[in-house]
């Protein structure tokens, strides 16, 4: 897994959200104006001063865009990244174990998955104190049941074939065949599913933004943008688009460099480099 | 006579993308050819790999995953199909050229009657009315010897028996009245009795409809008995080519030496011996409400091999999880040097376990593809002995040196392996917890002739180098003539014969071991013949011949 073996599209992708990271941190030396500052009139066109217009109160949208990286890459990336580690975990140990364990587990995860998540979420985040940490897990914990779904069935494929059994057989903990038997067997499939459910985690912190549980005003998100702005498009101003842009340049990039990962994961020479 | 099929300096080649970017030509068959009469069969033999599937499929202009036809002809009939359009070529297959698959089960569609894909392809060639193509059905399946020609055909996939599928996959490759037939190893996925039945009713088939046949196997006392000609392949050549008594009775290139040889070794059975290293006593086993096993009791003397034959669905398998204890009896026990074992994996020491060790039939799956061979083999050592860095490294070496491969393979992935390499690694990991008792669950079956039998002489060599004792299932008779010293045949989860080899393997026979032994191809000419008059003769063992289970 080193730099050159890299084909040119997962080099874009990394170049790519290296680059919103980059604006992610930096955004106070980047960004032309504060985030939160009505600098202009009311979606102002391209060009001029402000080199991507401004928004429905006034506020440069490029700042804005550049802020938002911050909250968005953060959230979402730090929710999908908490759900994969609790519903793989919970998946494999339910196969693993068998029997009673699985049997509660999966039981409990169709519970949660029964309740639409939107209304979950509304739920559960009206009751708890609005914090960006239990913004993060309430997203995570609501996702995990889909990783958790997946994670099981993939991993129910491995658990019966042979070298798996020949580790029981070897007198193996249950660690040992979770992480060392079944997990590096599982990845390609998961690491699929990781691609999407960023997007969709993205999706999901605008959705709760709009209605005012997700990343509090005035700090910027990109999917609250696309809200805030949404009614722009009647009066053909792009100030809605451009953050819906970002959003959708950020997915790809992830998705490029999560195919490029699939490939070197389920080809089994190649994984030589990485196992 | 003119020739049915003429195969003039064939070569076929499939051009292999490497990551990188580059092409590599690789040639999968060079400068072969031959020809096949009408009502002739030519034999095409040769270990995997060696180009006859290529060769099978090229007589229907076909070629699997970018494999092309470079140069050469393929005249059916004094017709080039290589050179046929896609108009053309549809026209030929299925109608004047079919193909029978290894596998009848994965071939047919299970959500259709037989008899409606029997006849697909002569009504879509409109070569006879559905009326007309019912009825040669019907003649077919009773040339074939299948139960109630005439309604046979109104049966699913899933409700008859894997012989009889294969005779009805049969019938579909002869219903639309081809020129010529492709046999892809038929009969390789049956059993032996089932293969018998399976062998005598193409060979009538293809005497009765004067149709040309490709017959393709890695079995030389299969094609024996049904070619006229046979042809050695290796490596995509050809080895020799000739008459089928001139290859058998006379060879004359070494490699088709070293293939009618096999299967001859034979081992001097070790004394019987009191002090078991494994006892089986009473045993009765099963999934949920059905039993599997019945009352099995077994003995393995210490340091000898005791040989499981059996046919599939006779319980082997289902006896070695018991014995691992993947699989708690219902009844019976397991000693194991003299003291009882825990019914389960879970209540047994890591002591316990590490005295059994396991070699499994499908190497590929028995071994974590993710793993390093170094890793695969060294893990054992960590858990048991507690062995690291050097120290490890120092003896998998050894390990590796024991099973005759070289240190280059340590930091290779299993999938860089071959088949007989991969099983040997899986020796190796056996070896490595200094096991007391190795089951070995066919662990030849899924190799080529020439490299199972290095496999069994490694094994015969670590078996006298460290006096391990075998539990050795199989279901060919050859190979327990050659390892064991105990036999015991299982039938319907029952041992029906238990003892020292040469007392099993000599008459008077039980019917069922009569039926196993006689049933076993031999490498002579006429041998199926003879053997399906010696069945007339003596009244069929009831339900022990055609109505096995479903493979």
């Amino acid at each position: 897994m080193t730099l050159r073996s890299m084909p040119i599209s997962a080099r874009i992708g990394l170049a790519g959200i290296l680059f919103v990271f980059a604006c992610a941190i930096f955004a106070p030396i980047i960004a032309p104006y504060d985030e939160s500052a009505i600098v202009g009139e009311v979606w102002a066109p391209m060009g001029g001063d402000f080199l991507l217009g401004t928004d429905n109160l006034g506020r440069d949208l490029l700042s804005r865009l550049i802020y938002g990286a911050r909250a968005t890459l953060f959230v979402a990336l730090s929710a999908t990244v908490i759900s994969f580690s609790i519903g793989m975990f919970l998946s494999f140990t339910a196969v693993v174990s068998g029997g009673v364990v699985d049997q509660v587990l999966s039981r409990l995860n169709d519970l949660l998955m029964s309740v639409p998540a939107l209304i979950l979420a509304l739920v559960v985040l009206a009751v708890l104190p609005q914090n960006i940490w239990i913004l993060i897990v309430v997203m995570a914990v609501i996702d995990s049941t889909r990783v958790y779904r997946i994670g099981r069935a993939v991993a129910l494929d491995v658990s019966v074939m042979d070298f798996v059994e020949a580790a029981w057989l070897r007198g193996e903990g249950k660690l040992w065949i979770i992480f060392r038997e079944i997990l590096p067997n599982t990845l390609a499939p998961l690491l699929g599913e990781f691609g999407l459910r960023f997007a969709f985690s993205i999706l999901f912190l605008s959705t709760l933004s709009f209605l005012g549980l997700g990343i509090q005003p005035p700090i910027a998100d990109w999917g609250g943008m696309v809200k805030d702005n949404k009614d722009g498009i009647i009066f053909g101003v792009s100030a809605s688009l451009t953050p819906g842009a970002a959003i959708a340049f950020l997915v790809v990039c992830v998705n490029l460099v999560v195919d490029w990962l699939i490939n070197t994961t389920s080809s089994l020479k190649g994984a030589r480099d990485n196992a | 006579m003119p020739e049915m099929l003429s195969v003039k300096n064939l070569r076929i080649e499939v051009t292999a993308r490497q990551t990188d970017g580059s092409a590599t030509n690789l040639v999968l068959v060079d400068d072969v050819s031959f020809d096949v009469g009408k009502g002739r069969v030519l034999g095409l033999i040769g270990e995997s790999g060696a180009g006859k599937s290529t060769i099978g499929l090229s007589a229907l202009a076909y070629g699997r995953g970018g494999v092309r036809i470079e140069s050469g002809q393929i005249l059916l009939d004094g017709q080039d199909i290589a050179r046929l359009g896609l108009r053309g070529i549809r026209a030929v297959r299925g109608a004047r050229v079919a193909y029978v698959a290894q596998s009848a089960a994965a071939a047919f569609n299970p959500a259709h009657k037989l008899g409606r894909q029997v006849i697909e392809a002569s009504i879509r060639h409109g070569i006879m009315t559905r009326a007309e193509a019912t009825k040669r059905a019907a003649y077919l399946f009773g040339i074939l010897g299948l139960p109630d020609p005439d309604t046979f055909g109104e049966r699913f996939p899933h409700q008859v028996s894997g012989g009889q599928l294969q005779r009805a996959m049969t019938a579909m490759a002869l219903c639309a009245n081809p020129e010529l037939i492709v046999f892809d190893e038929p009969t390789t996925a049956l059993d032996v009795t089932t293969q018998i039945e399976v062998l005598a009713a193409i060979k009538h088939a293809i005497v009765e409809t004067q149709t040309a046949a490709l017959y393709i196997t890695h079995d030389l006392a299969v094609v024996a008995q049904i070619s006229d000609d046979i042809m050695v392949l290796r490596h995509g050549k050809t080895v020799e080519y000739g008459s089928t008594r001139q290859i058998i009775e006379a060879p004359r290139a070494d490699y088709t030496r070293a293939l009618v040889s096999i299967r001859q070794t034979t081992r001097q059975e070790a004394r019987p011996s009191d002090d078991a290293q494994l006892r089986v006593d009473g045993m009765t086993a099963g999934y949920s409400a059905m039993d599997v096993l019945h009352d099995v009791s077994l003995v393995l003397p210490r340091g000898q091999t005791l040989a499981v034959v059996g046919e599939s669905g006779s319980g082997k398998s289902t006896l070695a999880r018991v014995i691992t204890g993947l699989l708690p009896p219902k009844a019976g026990t397991v000693s194991f040097s003299g003291a009882a074992l825990p019914p389960a994996r879970k209540d047994r020491s890591r002591e316990q376990l590490r005295r059994i060790q396991m070699i499994y039939q499908m190497a590929d799956t028995a071994m974590n593809p993710r793993q390093k061979i170094r890793d695969i083999v060294g893990r054992p050592l960590t858990l048991y002995f507690g062995m690291r860095g050097t120290a490890k490294t120092e003896r998998v070496k050894e390990l590796l040196d024991q099973i005759e491969m070289g240190p280059q393979f340590l930091d290779r992935f299993p999938a860089e392996l071959s088949g007989g390499q991969k099983q040997r690694v899986a020796i190796a990991r056996a070896l490595a917890a200094k096991p007391e008792l190795i089951l070995c669950d066919e662990p030849t079956s899924a190799l080529d002739p020439l490299v199972a039998e290095g496999i069994l002489k490694l094994l015969l060599r670590l078996q006298a180098e460290t006096a391990v004792s075998y539990l050795f299932i199989t279901h060919d008779i050859a190979i327990v003539r050659a390892i064991a010293d105990r036999v015991a045949v299982m039938h319907r989860g029952k041992v029906v014969r238990e003892g020292v080899k040469s007392a099993v393997l000599s008459p008077p026979f039980d019917d069922y071991t009569d039926l196993l032994l006689r049933s076993v191809p031999e490498m002579e000419i006429g041998w199926l013949e003879r053997v399906l008059d010696g069945r007339r003769a003596v009244p069929q063992v009831p339900g022990a011949a055609i109505e096995l289970e479903r493979s």
